[in-house]
């Protein structure tokens, strides 16, 4: 391995930063939790877990026949598709609640055909709402894993079995998804035990309460900060053992994947299977999109009425969202030129941490010098760039690996080091990735609701404007507050993807 | 693009806290509904700017509890006043220490007893039931657990009366409380946090009842000449909520905010609880309560004795394991 000097002390500094950031919250959580959970919590905490599995297994499962389908499929659309599945990965969680309700809520499309059918209308709010919005938000990324998993089956492979008129789906599919769905799985988990937003938005009482938004119901409804940091404790403790077992299991983030070219199969041809994939791609496709566009449709007839403070917020949003980015990049890129066991291990310890667990760690840090609703923004700004970590050290991390590779000698034999070699040798070749680290950051905190919604104080983001005005029932105005967050997010992920690819042409 | 005014934008951006800083200001956070268009905020808020020569100000966020929470995490900050806390949550807000005794003593026209000399009351009603004429009508909670009825009610945490109907279960029930919102938890559709959310939910037709007041009909009645809606008599009898104001100890304005309580309690104040925030205000005013105002007035009245904290977190314990099975 390459051996890199001038990163070895910013890359421990920074991995010593990200220990004291994840793991420091847990010193005043254990100081002020551990007073036992009431029946309700462990009801909060089997629900969460509960919830989990099962957008878990139906996105899983559901993914199956779509990668399946997009993995031997040549059709006019595919890379969009493929690019489409990509996308709810940084959607604000509200504007998948608001798509669901604007087509499956009681005043939704779907209702409104059932009513015009003289059948009882939909209702999403509960359990089957939070699912649904998992499965919405999850079965994208569950694809794109298996696509992945179907595309590192050698093209050959399916050849030699067309030759030899053997069961692909025994031996070639079978156990592929044997080896790509238990990390599906995990990741799917891993992300839905996180979710607050959701349960917030559409969870609906104590039978559909997440440990997450129990955090927040401790702290905002009844500013019980010791109930608050024992829930964050048992959050922490699940999020971590799902983030363990997702990293032991699951490959990396597929950024690749869906970019190579579908292969063409022999056992693929007959009717039913041509019909079945159509009708898989068709119906994902429709599940997807449907909810987005009505949302959007409602987002675009409520910029009429947006609120006053609309502005004010964009900028807070926008001032958060740069926070984040810059906030991820100073961790990540020492860490990920450094390299090595270290830098992986700091990269993958935000997975185990979730906004409302790090915010409740601060506000009670924070407590006794100054109101935590003081600092809500500059909070935000460095919770959403911790949590948006890992990707961008899973993006910086092969291609400062590379750069050393390629050039790494020869940097050495002309004696660059330190901030020389920072400017001449890794930072045009880590542009590209420098740019998309930043824009998924970004992207990522325009959207995010978790720490300015716990902290509270006179400032708003988009997203807590959009959920306040979805509490008061003002859905399009809250769609357009959404939609605005969402342009916001889409925005500095191209222009700082832009910004990344500039150099290398 | 004219130069000229984006020169001269800074200058009015800087002189504007100027212009604004003549007038004394006061904070008032109060809960949703209060400060709504239609509801009484905008009225005394004209009224008492007229006759203080201050610039009033709303801040909202939530229910009665919610407003409470939000003082205790994020301190007082700049609000002077609070509008919406209850009967309920006396002994808890006490205990914060944040609230300073108002030294008014106003001829209260309150079917209860009050005395104290910090919270002051400003309106008063009966819980209630509410529906659509037509729809589901139990008679009681027993009735209501054995329907089919759906209902939407408020998180006890955050708001008020979602902590009032399980005071009024208690009252009703004592010890087989409980067993009650087990048997009722099938009807809950959703809790919301603040009564604004579950009335919105409500009229949205997201369920047949909400937990409201025995006074919400003559909104429908009195405000849009709607008589279908109807609130449900309940043979348990129905409990009483007193809601209250109280000034903020840390207030830079000690005496504003002492004026407006005393403005809160005064006629032309009063004369918009009725009609503004649709309940019985806290002095009666000479005209009296206006035509279809009590369209249902509860045969029975429970009293709930005065709630500590313990009680109030026994409560709302019970009432979160009966609903998370």
């Amino acid at each position: 391995m390459a051996r890199r000097p001038v990163a070895l002390i910013p890359g421990r500094l920074a991995a010593l930063l990200v220990a004291l950031l994840c793991l420091g919250p847990l010193v005043p959580l254990l100081l002020a939790g551990g007073g036992g959970l009431a029946p309700a919590d462990w009801a909060a905490l089997r629900f969460t877990l509960w919830q989990a599995a099962l957008s878990a297994a139906l996105s899983a499962a559901l993914a199956v026949p779509v990668a399946r389908a997009l993995a031997r499929r040549a059709f006019a659309g595919r890379a969009a598709l493929v690019a489409l599945l990509g996308a709810p990965f940084l959607l604000p969680a509200l504007a998948a609640v608001l798509g669901l309700l604007a087509l499956f809520g009681r005043g939704g499309i779907v209702s409104d055909a059932l009513a015009a059918l003289g059948l009882p209308r939909l209702s999403i709010y509960g359990a089957g709402g939070v699912v649904l919005a998992h499965v919405f938000l999850n079965l994208p990324l569950a694809t794109r894993l298996l696509l992945a998993g179907w595309e590192a089956i050698p093209a050959e492979r399916f050849r030699l079995a067309a030759t030899l008129d053997a069961p692909v789906w025994r031996l070639l599919e079978r156990p592929m998804l044997a080896r790509a769905l238990p990390g599906t799985v995990a990741t799917v988990f891993a992300l839905s035990l996180a979710s607050f937003a959701v349960a917030l938005t559409l969870g609906g009482g104590p039978a559909a309460t997440t440990v997450e938004l129990a955090i927040y119901q401790a702290l905002r409804f009844e500013a019980d900060f010791a109930g608050a940091a024992t829930l964050a404790l048992v959050q922490y403790a699940i999020g971590g053992a799902a983030a363990a077992l997702a990293w032991a299991l699951a490959p990396p983030p597929p950024w690749g994947a869906g970019r190579g070219r579908p292969v063409a199969r022999w056992d693929a041809g007959g009717r039913l299977a041509r019909w079945g994939d159509a009708a898989a791609l068709a119906l994902a496709s429709a599940f997807l999109l449907l909810p987005l566009g009505a949302a959007a449709l409602r987002g675009l007839a409520g910029l009429a009425e947006l609120p006053a403070g609309t502005g004010r917020a964009a900028l807070n949003s926008l001032l958060v969202a740069l926070g984040a980015a810059l906030a991820c990049l100073v961790l990540a890129l020492p860490l990920a030129l450094r390299g090595g066991a270290l830098a992986r291990l700091a990269g993958s310890l935000p997975l185990a941490a979730s906004a409302l667990v790090l915010g409740t760690g601060a506000a009670l840090l924070l407590r006794p010098l100054v109101a935590p609703s003081a600092l809500a923004l500059p909070l935000a700004a460095l919770v959403d760039g911790l949590l948006a970590l890992p990707f961008a050290v899973a993006l910086l991390g092969p291609a400062a690996e590379e750069a050393e590779a390629r050039h790494g000698r020869l940097a050495d034999a002309l004696r660059l080091g330190g901030w020389a070699r920072l400017r001449l040798l890794h930072l045009p070749l880590l542009r590209p990735a420098l740019g998309l680290s930043l824009g998924l950051a970004a992207a990522l905190s325009a959207g995010s609701l978790g720490v300015v919604a716990l902290l509270g104080g006179d400032e708003a983001t988009l997203p807590l404007l959009a959920a306040r005005l979805l509490g008061a029932y003002r859905t399009e105005a809250a769609a357009a507050v959404t939609l605005l967050a969402l342009l916001l997010g889409l925005a500095l992920l191209l222009l700082f993807d832009l910004w990344g690819r500039r150099a290398a042409a | 693009m004219n130069g000229r005014p984006v020169r001269l934008l800074p200058l009015l951006l800087l002189a504007a806290p100027a212009m604004a800083q003549e007038r004394p200001v006061l904070t008032v956070l109060a809960y949703d509904s209060f400060v709504a268009q239609w509801g009484p905020g905008p009225g005394i808020e004209a009224g008492f700017e007229a006759a203080c020569g201050c610039d009033l100000r709303w801040a909202t966020g939530g229910d009665g509890a919610a407003l409470l929470a939000r003082l205790q995490l994020e301190g007082p900050g700049e609000v002077d006043a609070v509008v919406g806390l209850d009967d309920a949550l006396v002994a808890r807000a006490r205990a914060t220490g944040l609230f300073a005794p108002h030294g008014l003593a106003p001829a209260l026209d309150l079917p209860v007893a009050w005395e104290d000399g910090t919270f002051l009351p400003f309106d008063w009603g009966w819980f209630a039931f509410v529906g659509r004429r037509g729809g589901p009508m139990p008679e009681g909670f027993e009735d209501l657990a054995a329907s089919d009825a759906s209902v939407v009610i408020q998180d006890p945490r955050s708001s008020t009366p979602g902590l009032g109907l399980l005071r009024w279960v208690e009252a009703a029930y004592g010890d087989r409380a409980g067993a009650v919102w087990e048997a009722l938890a099938d009807n809950v559709v959703t809790v919301t946090p603040g009564w604004s959310e579950a009335y919105g939910l409500f009229l949205e037709g997201e369920a047949d009842l909400v937990l409201s007041y025995s006074t919400s009909p003559a909104y429908h009645l009195i405000a849009e000449g709607d008589a279908g809606y109807v609130a449900l008599p309940f043979a348990e009898g129905h409990l009483l909520q007193v809601e209250v104001a109280a000034a903020l100890a840390a207030s830079d304005a000690p005496d504003l905010a002492r004026d407006f309580l005393a403005y809160l309690v005064s006629p032309p104040a009063q004369g918009l609880m009725a009609t503004g925030n649709w309940m019985y205000p806290a002095v009666l005013p000479p005209e009296g309560l206006p035509e279809g105002f009590e369209s249902m007035r509860p045969a029975a009245t429970l009293v709930a004795p005065p709630l500590s904290e313990e009680a109030r977190e026994a409560l709302v314990e019970t009432w979160r394991a009966a609903l998370s099975r």
